[in-house]
């Protein structure tokens, strides 16, 4: 079921939480909704879902105008942060409990349940209460009775922000297999930019309620639209610094970095992917700040004429502290953004 | 400190009984000894107060108790109180706080309306009741003329006192129960309101799948609670109908029946046995309960 949201707009009495936001989520495909805390993707779901109405707009579901449906009738499925599996009931009663609304006969909703617990592979833990389940097994109770009604749409709001690191990679997949597995239009809300690139087939990234970028994981990351962009996205971050372009080439502090054609001479702020820094494959010279491990990389802090510019490296390389390194960058791994507005600046390897 | 370490020393042990001593002091003279007391003179068959002897021992007084038919009428009268008053004012309680609780302005407005009852006094509260009552000049008896029907004589007919008494009763406890269950519909999480929207459940569905079983620790206190405050009523006959108990002693309770013998007709004996009688009703009731309730029961 494709997704369309048209000017949506929401105020919460004088604050505005989103602003005029048009997207488009593609039939099947499991798209993020990803943002620091308070962008708005919450609110946002949460009016897919039908729980918020917009303040303005129009929010389609196919050709179906969905905006002004309660949420029993849009057919979603909505997976809480806390899961709000219902306490009282066990397993099997929560996973019935929408097909109790919908007056399927009793025979067929068990069923539809079974078959569902199945998908989530939980069919051993039906007669147990939720109390009594790990935060992972909860996480799939909740995504069956989401889904046990034939839903159109699943919708997962942090759905993962309860669970410990290791459950978190583990679910993670499992989620992504669920939705390929039924094939469903997926929207899975978070804040970490791992999660998202890592299971979704699109991405769509806001920030104070504006929409930044919608792309798939991987062109967002290589090809970000602007400085938002490519500093959330990345671990460890992109090196911001200020720069300039004098005839068609980037200098920073001082130190011609690399070529820009089809810019115009301009201030500008410079980001610089750290795997984008090659070290000792070039004539740009820079003392060594700080060395930090982490797991198999090693994250090299040089130091070029006062600006910090961080490199990532494998573990096995050799440098100390103090120890001067020529380098050089890889172009495509250098993004220009204007000084003001931070919208990105196109230009051309030379 | 071996108390503080929590082990069971010797020194620990005596440390601790002479903290306690203060308070099993008092215990002792105020509620133990009076208890055994009790048990004591509900054994004789005939009992001076003032010199504390008494004559005859076994269970005549329990016969005694058993057979008087003033004692019938406060059973069955305290019985009405606790099937009937007691469980509908907790429903109407129940109505009233998920009432309150879907308002959105001026909920601690009410909130606190309805709390007032409960800091009132029962006798000045007993006071407009009678009134509200009175049979030619009662509020009550004024409305019911609004729809022709004849002045009910509400205080003076054997027949009714009992419906004033539990009138009067269920709107004394309202102020309490619609608070403490206020509280614990207030206390559900919103989430699960959400979830059960989602999940397509209509109004009536949440609240007897979602509202009540989440409230049903709640319920169970109240009950609780109710019925051995039921089991104990006096005040409101008191209140009510002042020394004598109503009309031909109609609006006895238990515990009206035990004040009555003891100071009205001076048989301590008999009272006693009625008040063992009642311990005895109240312990079994609750034991029931118990066990009864950990099977409905949601405890998180």
């Amino acid at each position: 079921m494709e997704i369309r949201l048209e000017n949506i707009q929401k105020k919460f009495s004088s604050v505005v939480a989103v602003h005029d936001m048009n997207i488009r989520i593609k039939d099947g495909s499991l798209t993020g909704l990803l943002g620091p805390s308070g962008c708005g993707k919450s609110t946002t779901l949460f009016m897919i879902a039908g729980l918020y109405a917009p303040t303005a707009g129009n929010i389609f579901f196919g050709d179906e105008a969905v905006t002004l449906l309660p949420p029993e009738k849009r057919g979603i499925g909505l997976v809480f942060q806390n899961y709000a599996l219902y306490p009282h009931m066990t397993v099997l009663k929560n996973i019935l409990f929408p097909l109790e609304n919908m007056k399927i006969p009793k025979k067929e909703a068990l069923k539809m349940a079974e078959e569902m617990a199945d998908i989530v592979q939980i069919r051993d833990l039906l007669d147990r209460k939720p109390s009594q389940l790990s935060g992972g097994q909860q996480q799939r109770v909740a995504i069956a009775r989401a889904l046990v009604k034939k839903a159109r749409v699943l919708l997962l709001d942090e759905p993962l922000s309860n669970l410990d690191a290791r459950l978190r990679l583990e679910t993670r997949e499992e989620i992504r297999r669920i939705q390929k597995e039924t094939g469903i239009t997926t929207i899975y809300v978070t804040h970490d930019q791992e999660e998202a690139m890592s299971i979704t087939d699109d991405i769509v990234l806001m920030d104070k309620g504006w929409i930044q970028q919608q792309d798939s994981p991987q062109q967002m990351y290589l090809n970000p639209g602007n400085q938002f962009t490519a500093e959330f996205l990345g671990n460890p971050p992109v090196n911001i610094i200020d720069g300039k372009i004098t005839d068609s080439v980037l200098v920073v502090c001082g130190e011609k970095l690399c070529g820009f054609d089809g810019v115009e001479d301009q201030p500008v702020v410079v980001g610089i992917r750290p795997e984008a820094v090659l070290i000792g494959n070039g004539d740009i010279k820079a003392s060594v700040r700080l060395i930090e491990i982490v797991g198999k990389d090693k994250i090299i802090s040089l130091d070029l004429k006062g600006c910090l510019i961080r490199a990532i490296v494998s573990l096995d390389y050799d440098c100390n502290v103090e120890e001067l390194l020529s380098f050089s960058v890889k172009h495509s791994g250098v993004f220009l953004f204007d000084k003001t507005t931070g919208a990105r600046i196109k230009g051309f390897a030379s | 400190m071996s108390i503080i370490e929590g082990r069971n020393t010797a020194r620990g042990t005596v440390a601790a009984w002479v903290y306690l001593l203060p308070a099993l002091i008092i215990i002792s003279v105020f509620v133990f000894y009076p208890l055994i007391m009790a048990f004591r003179m509900s054994m004789y068959e005939s009992y001076n107060f003032y010199k504390n002897v008494g004559t005859g021992f076994g269970f005549a007084s329990f016969k005694r108790v058993l057979c008087d038919s003033d004692f019938h009428i406060a059973v069955k009268n305290t019985l009405f109180l606790s099937f009937v008053a007691m469980p509908v004012s907790i429903i109407i309680s129940l109505v009233i706080a998920l009432l309150i609780s879907s308002i959105k302005k001026f909920q601690a407005l009410f909130q606190t309306f309805f709390f007032l009852p409960y800091v009132t006094s029962v006798i000045a509260v007993g006071i407009v009741f009678r009134w509200l009552f009175h049979s030619n000049y009662g509020l009550i008896n004024y409305f019911l003329g609004l729809f022709h029907i004849h002045p009910v004589a509400w205080l003076n007919n054997p027949k009714t006192t009992i419906y004033a008494l539990a009138i009067y009763y269920i709107w004394g406890n309202l102020a309490f129960n619609t608070i403490i269950l206020l509280v614990g519909v207030q206390n559900i999480p919103k989430m699960y309101y959400n979830a059960a929207r989602v999940d397509g459940a209509k109004w009536g569905k949440i609240i007897f799948r979602i509202t009540l079983p989440q409230l049903s620790p709640t319920i169970i206190f109240l009950t609780i609670v109710g019925f051995i405050a039921s089991f104990k009523v006096y005040n409101e006959v008191y209140a009510l109908f002042g020394d004598l108990g109503g009309a031909a002693n109609s609006a006895y309770t238990i515990v009206f029946y035990i004040y009555r013998t003891f100071y009205g007709a001076g048989r301590m004996h008999i009272a006693a046995a009625a008040a063992v009688i009642l311990f005895v009703a109240i312990l079994c009731i609750t034991i029931i309960q118990m066990l009864v309730s950990k099977k409905f029961v949601h405890y998180k």
